[in-house]
């Protein structure tokens, strides 16, 4: 039987599906366990933080839509009556953007814009040549007389999107009433009015208001990329819209799968240094110095020169752009996890080295209790907090990190759609005349929503979390 | 006192030989030479005649380690990890690969770096305090409410976003001061405001929230709850007390990037194209120059264990409680 698709597993796809399966493991061990639920039932509670997990969630969701790669399946087939496949690897999110990604234009073109940037020579019916703005191939295209009717068309595809985002807010509204009231034993009516008067524990008023913003966000986005770019298009006429959607998994990724990799190392040996004191602490501590004394971006430099001579001698591994690109990103997680693993590795010693003397621990080895089962059961769940912590704050810093690092070359590769690289291309753009400023533009609004979001939950984290704010709360 | 620095500067010792280590392998082990030459020399097809010259021009192509065809110590000292590594410690950088002096490249390009880094530094400081003092003070209010989402906005932004604009906007719109470049002199200044304003501007978010976390701990102390209780009003609560005592870690914090100062920013100067050791590294990286990388590499390490040691003592020296034997 043929497939529509033919099934990729690109090696961060893979790792970003284990931090996924983490994350699930994570949250059905919290649900079981008391001590686990009681901070982020705090968290819960807070509006800020999760008006910015919903932000948050937004994102993530299109990451995971563009982490599920596949060959798409091409109408004829071959000879022998199997069906062939595209030679390009493309995303589950690519075949939902669908029109987006192959409404190619020739160049730059502004935001909404009918016509191109630039005026090219053109030929009337009747074998006159005369220069003038050309109109778009995609944008705007179904429209007869742009000037006169763009404006209408405009607010006509905005109201539907608002239409159709209101339907669907309005059914998830209906759903978590009906759920609320069942939880609760309350009529709908009364759970209506608790929500609108931001009375529930859960603010759910904030939850449901950010929720529908976004909502009724992308359909009008929705509605509006059929007819038009809305972000306009860059130099090689791609759709900016769709390469800032793309960026987020770039974004994404590194900011996760780097404490994925970081994790392992930082946890087991920082909390191994504290506890067995002695030439094990002396080697662990020489080894972070040693590491978080190389200046960071320095490093990161020069393993990238090192990938690039590595690539550069094994071409033959790395046919694809798409293969070739991958590879780099994972490379920039490992060598980010590295140079950051440091400073997590320090603060779990110091905590371990605390709590090696605290009674429970003292009175587990006078009982016997082996040093590994003391680790695993004693110490490694009372420096999950810290771990929490650095995990989410570590994140916002390193999509920052991943902009600047593009922007000197040595951040992903440079045909891999990413904030940095836009950014970077965006330098020469703003010097022209007229500037093109929408690249720059929707690189600063998807990163912001990103960040922002991304630093309001760590915060909400950081106070649930924080054995010394708690006290100070409570 | 003296007996600690000593012990500090010995300790600091065997973790230069790691960072060394660490680069040679990463420099010369991992890639070997060969690789470099066939990088540099650009074609995939190059003949190992022309990768054999390169290599000899620059050194390279003796063994690693160990040079079994001398004799006595100079079977160590006829090697690349004697002639690359060893000789750093030396502060002798050696050339780089297109045949500079990378020592006196490095003394001549600080100067810029030095002369964007200490103001930025300096009025960056006095900005965040003098912010983070204003909004400690309304605590608990409106002001301060938005005062910190101000910030986290702030720090949301990433820094390239602060340098494009303020090049357009400053520069491009308004004409106040050239866009890029640099100048000796007096004339040096009117290049240096533009990049000093970004630094400033793009370090006010963290800054600020992280000095107002600072004061608003040394706020809640018994001590000013004491000065408080006596009838001091607040201006000299503020002033006299929670001020100097919340310097202590703000300064003491700073101590470690001191040294650091030296190398410049790498994203600001390459920007503003100012001739520092930031645009100098960024240029290497560019043009694939290993040698300099890997001076800039042990250069940076040395400085920041420089800076490590001297926060150290200033510990010491602003708070006589810390004991130096811990």
């Amino acid at each position: 039987m043929a497939l529509p698709f033919d099934y990729v597993l690109l090696k961060t796809d893979l790792l970003f599906y284990l931090l996924i399966a983490a994350i699930l493991l994570y949250a059905w061990y919290a649900s079981r366990h008391e001590h686990l639920q009681a901070p982020w039932r705090e968290v819960v509670r807070k509006p800020l933080g999760m008006a910015a997990a919903v932000v948050l969630g937004f994102y993530l969701a299109i990451a995971v839509l563009d982490s599920v790669h596949f060959y798409p399946a091409l109408d004829e087939t071959d000879s022998s009556g199997q069906t062939r496949y595209a030679t390009e690897i493309i995303s589950l999110f690519d075949l939902l953007a669908g029109t987006l990604r192959e409404q190619q234009e020739k160049t730059y073109s502004a935001p909404f814009a009918t016509h191109l940037y630039g005026k090219e020579m053109m030929e009337h019916p009747d074998g006159r040549t005369y220069r003038d703005y050309p109109r778009l191939e995609y944008g705007g295209a179904h429209l007869d007389d742009p000037g006169a009717d763009k404006s209408a068309d405009l607010s006509r595809r905005v109201l539907m999107g608002l239409f159709e985002g209101l339907i669907v807010w309005g059914v998830i509204i209906a759903a978590l009433l009906l759920l609320l009231s069942r939880k609760y034993c309350r009529s709908i009516r009364d759970s209506f009015v608790l929500v609108l008067k931001g009375r529930t524990p859960v603010p759910w008023r904030v939850i449901l208001s950010a929720l529908g913003a976004l909502i009724v966000l992308t359909f009008v986005c929705i509605n509006l990329s059929k007819g038009y770019h809305i972000f306009g298009t860059d130099k090689v006429g791609v759709d900016v819209f769709y390469q800032a959607l793309k960026s987020i998994r770039t974004g994404v990724l590194i900011g996760t799968l780097t404490t994925l990799v970081m994790l392992p190392f930082a946890l087991v040996l920082g909390v191994m240094a504290g506890y067995f004191r002695g030439w094990i602490d002396d080697v662990i501590q020489y080894l972070y110095t040693t590491l978080s004394s190389i200046p960071g971006v320095l490093l990161i430099a020069a393993a990238a020169l090192l990938l690039e001579v590595y690539m550069a001698t094994h071409q033959e591994d790395f046919e694809s752009l798409v293969l070739r690109a991958d590879m780099r990103l994972l490379f920039l997680c490992l060598i980010l996890g590295i140079t950051s693993w440091t400073g997590l590795c320090r603060l779990l010693r110091g905590e371990a080295l605390k709590l090696r003397e605290v009674d429970y621990v003292e009175a587990a080895r006078a009982f016997g209790v082996s040093d590994t089962t003391i680790l695993a059961r004693h110490l490694l769940p009372n420096v999950m907090h810290i771990v929490m912590i650095t995990i989410v704050l570590d994140f916002s810093g390193l999509v920052l990190a991943e902009a600047v690092l593009s922007y000197i070359n040595i951040g992903v590769d440079p045909t891999m759609e990413s904030w940095g690289n836009m950014i970077n291309s965006a330098r020469f753009e703003m010097a022209r005349e007229p500037i093109v400023w929408w690249s720059l533009a929707s690189a600063f609004v998807f990163m912001l929503g990103l960040v922002l979001s991304a630093n309001l939950f760590a915060d909400a984290v950081r106070d649930a979390f924080d054995p010394r704010i708690r006290q100070e709360m409570s | 006192m003296i007996a600690y620095i000593i012990r500090r500067i010995l300790y600091a010792i065997p973790i230069l030989i790691g960072v060394n280590v660490i680069t040679f392998f990463l420099f010369f082990v991992v890639n070997s030479p060969d690789d470099m030459a066939r990088l540099h020399l650009g074609d995939r097809y190059v003949t190992q005649q022309a990768i054999d010259n390169w290599k000899a021009q620059r050194g390279y192509d003796r063994p690693l380690f160990w040079n079994s065809e001398q004799r006595g110590l100079e079977q160590f000292r006829d090697t690349i990890f004697f002639d690359n590594s060893v000789k750093l410690f030396a502060f002798n950088f050696g050339q780089s690969d297109s045949g500079r002096d990378i020592g006196s490249d490095i003394r001549q390009r600080m100067w810029p770096s030095l002369a964007i880094a200490v103001p930025t530094l300096l009025v960056g400081l006095l900005i965040n305090i003098s912010f983070a003092l204003l909004v400690a003070f309304f605590r608990a209010t409106y002001i301060d409410v938005w005062g910190v989402v101000i910030c986290v906005v702030m720090m949301s932004i990433s820094g390239l976003f602060y340098i494009i604009g303020g090049q357009f906007l400053i520069s491009k719109l308004l004409h106040l001061v050239p866009i890029s470049g640099y100048d000796t002199g007096q004339e040096a200044i009117k290049f240096l405001i533009l990049p000093v304003l970004v630094g400033v501007i793009s370090g006010i978010g963290s800054g600020t929230r992280w000095y107002r976390t600072i004061f608003l701990e040394e706020i809640g102390k018994d001590y000013v709850r004491t000065a408080r209780a006596k009838g001091l009003n607040e201006r000299i609560i503020y002033y006299r007390h929670v001020l100097k005592n919340g310097l202590i870690p703000i300064l003491t914090g700073v101590v470690v990037i001191l040294p650091l100062l030296f190398m410049g920013s790498l994203i600001i100067e390459s920007f503003f194209s100012i001739p520092g050791l930031g645009s100098y590294t960024i240029d290497a990286i560019n043009r694939q120059d290993f040698a300099i990388v890997r001076s800039m590499v042990f250069l940076g390490s040395v400085l920041y264990i420089v800076g490590l040691l001297l926060t150290d003592i200033s510990y010491t020296l602003v708070d006589p409680r810390v004991r130096l034997e811990s």
